[in-house]
């Protein structure tokens, strides 16, 4: 199994490093470090998320609420700086990881202790969310000039070349590639949706895995809610619409499976960067950003197709594998070429 | 956490004697949504001197139509076991063909044509990718839903297309009284052609689900599609239908809104998919597969209607509607889930 992940890693970077290739022969400058640096930063936020979905994805669950808790949480920071400029930034960004990780509980809750179906109680806090980042802001905006200089500045700070901001999320691909391999909750996240049966009998509380792996997605949510408003230096209800999708898209370009247990950080990760280098690529060779969208629905089409091809060399029942032989047969020239 | 989940199962209860028919009728999800339905009628008639006027009713239909006749297709998918979160993208697709082929001047015989087309094709291709590929349908949906409207995107960029001729108007505004057949009854002129369509695709996806095989065979495959493969049901062929029929549906609804709304932009219909999801499983379609039922849906579909109509009535802003909905779709999946756990602590 490793090496069919190891292969899907090596393929998306290889892909990544062919994309970044092709379109510096277009525009000379956009292989610079510089501009690397550049779109890797651009990508941090999308990065992070896809990291906190993928925790998600993992145990069998799906979090369509990473966005509207980002707007939540942004909005809500934003505000406390508005009207609290005297509050130190590192308890602004706790607070940030603080409401992100409460409201990731609450989806966690209700699908660890209620038993709701994950994409139902997120698709309800999905609106939910950003309701109350309505409610909580009267529809109204923080503008830039409302937020002081060290909330703005701070993940922009360049160090070493790249802003402080694509290192937070170096530093949280780090954190989570130890904790996801190293540590037990890792391993339970992996354990409780590759076989939840399995996983009880060998002392994993499924639920309660979950449930932590909500909160941890919230958590990520939250502080790429703070990351978000201090970008963009602005902060309003509809930030981020429709950027779960994204998230999703990132971690199934990078392998993880929709249905658990299958999925590495350096996937997550490179599939992430994968819709950043078109996304930065497209003004570059001049195509209209309004093409953004179907191109990352046609990849992630594409990405899901290579995924089942990969589940299916798991053992299968009989019938079933009768039922779809049509397709495997289609899909096995290209397996036999690229093996 | 060491006991298994199969050892916490109470032991079966079985009744004496069936409940009778009356009986389960009183305690069935629908009755409940028909109360709801009503108490809430009442609270809007008693907050708002002008919700009980005909026209303004009339008008609050418009509220749930064209999501419904979604949501009866997509009932039928859920019950499958499947999802289509693409029907909203397939209205912006469907809507932009309809808008450049009324640009070419079609006529509007050939752009319901068209519309009804590009819901079959997009339907065709989802259920491409489920069924003959057999891949997840919510990721599959996810990822066309980008696609669909990313063409929409595309094509539109941020300009809108408008100047549909006149008598294409008429799906989405046109009243029935406009026929010279329809009954002169007081109180019939104010029924429009798409409470005409609403009930119809009603009488006609409750027909295909409650008395046809094909009905059967989606409640077989959503609740164990090996079982039903075994049974000789055509598992695969059934969901492609299904997918082929959700398409279609949302070509029909994009005819009705582009009608209504006179013009294209690439934002329309943007998060119809959960309002149509929410009211199927408020119609109670378990979202896991396996049970549901057309009336429900229909209950629903009023129900949400009200709500939406009797808040915008008290001024409620849309955002702040959306947490009532996104609250609905909790509270409605979270409460039956409650009721039988603390039924089952409690022996009778």
């Amino acid at each position: 199994m490793s090496r069919i992940l190891k292969y899907r890693e090596l393929l998306l970077l290889v892909i990544n490093l062919v994309l970044i290739a092709a379109f510096s022969t277009r525009a000379p400058g956009f292989a610079s470090p510089k501009s690397l640096a550049n779109i890797f930063n651009d990508t941090s936020i999308l990065i992070i998320l896809a990291l906190g979905q993928m925790a998600v994805l993992l145990t069998r669950s799906i979090d369509l609420s990473v966005a509207a808790n980002l707007s939540f949480t942004g909005m809500a920071v934003a505000m406390l700086n508005s009207a609290h400029p005297e509050v130190p930034l590192p308890l602004l960004i706790a607070a940030a990881l603080g409401i992100g990780a409460g409201l990731g509980a609450i989806n966690g809750f209700m699908v660890w202790k209620i038993g709701i179906p994950a994409i139902v109680a997120t698709l309800g806090t999905l609106t939910i969310y950003r309701g109350m980042a309505f409610v909580l802001s009267g529809g109204a905006w923080v503008n830039q000039t409302q937020m002081t200089q060290a909330f703005l500045n701070t993940p922009r700070m360049p160090v070493l070349g790249l802003p402080l901001l694509g290192w937070t999320a170096i530093l949280v691909i780090a954190i989570i590639a130890i904790v996801f391999t190293r540590t037990i909750f890792g391993r339970s996240l992996y354990a409780a949706g590759g076989n939840p049966t399995a996983a009880l009998y060998a002392g994993v509380d499924v639920g309660r895995t979950k449930f932590f792996a909500f909160m941890l997605s919230g958590a990520l949510s939250g502080l790429c809610g703070y990351l978000w408003v201090s970008r963009y230096a602005v902060a309003y209800v509809d930030i981020a619409a429709g950027f779960e999708l994204d998230t999703v898209a990132a971690c199934v370009i990078g392998g993880i499976s929709t249905l658990g247990g299958i999925g590495s950080v350096g996937g997550a990760v490179l599939g992430a960067l994968f819709l950043g280098v078109i996304k930065n690529a497209l003004p570059v060779i001049e195509i209209s950003p309004f093409w953004q969208m179907a191109i990352s629905g046609l990849v992630i089409i594409i990405a899901v197709l290579l995924n089942a091809r990969q589940d299916r060399r798991k053992g299968r029942l009989i019938l079933r594998d009768a039922a779809k032989s049509r397709s495997v047969r289609v899909a096995t020239p290209v397996e036999g070429a690229a093996a | 956490m060491s006991t298994l989940a199969a050892e916490k199962r109470p032991p079966r209860h079985i009744p004496d004697k069936l409940s009778t028919p009356a009986g389960r009728l009183l305690g069935s999800w629908e009755t409940l949504l028909a109360a709801v339905a009503i108490a809430i009628f009442t609270a809007n008639s008693l907050a708002s001197p002008h919700f009980l006027d005909p026209w303004n009713l009339s008008d609050a239909t418009y509220n749930f139509t064209e999501k419904a006749m979604i949501a009866f297709a997509m009932t039928l998918l859920i019950i499958s076991g499947e999802i289509d979160l693409s029907v909203a993208a397939i209205i912006a697709l469907a809507s932009t063909a309809m808008g450049a082929a009324a640009q070419a001047g079609f006529q509007t015989p050939a752009l319901v044509g068209i519309g009804l087309s590009v819901g079959l094709l997009c339907g065709a291709f989802n259920g491409l990718l489920v069924a003959r590929f057999g891949l997840p349908s919510i990721v599959v949906t996810i990822g066309t839903m980008s696609l669909f409207r990313g063409i929409a995107q595309i094509v539109l960029g941020d300009q809108a297309y408008g100047g549909y001729p006149s008598s294409f108007a008429w799906f989405g505004q046109g009243y029935m009284s406009d026929f010279p057949w329809w009954p002169t009854i007081p109180g019939f002129e104010v029924v429009t052609f798409e409470m005409v369509a609403f009930v119809v695709f009603a009488l006609l996806f409750g027909i295909l689900l409650h008395r046809t095989t094909f009905g059967r065979w989606i409640y077989a495959i959503g609740n164990n599609a090996f079982a039903a493969q075994f049974s000789g049901i055509p598992v695969q062929r059934t969901k492609f239908i299904l997918f082929l029929l959700t398409g279609l549906m949302s070509g029909v609804a994009a005819v009705c809104l582009t009608s209504r709304l006179g013009s294209t932009r690439h934002t329309i219909a943007v998060g119809w998919e959960l309002e149509a999801i929410t009211m199927a499983v408020l119609g109670g379609v378990s979202i896991l597969g396996g049970s549901g039922s057309i009336p429900g849906v229909v209950l629903a579909a009023i129900v949400m209607g009200l709500v939406t109509f009797g808040l915008g009535l008290l001024n409620v802003p849309g955002i702040i509607m959306s947490i009532f909905i996104g609250l609905l779709l909790i509270v409605v999946i979270a409460l039956p889930i409650v009721v039988r756990r603390i039924r089952s602590r409690t022996p009778a």
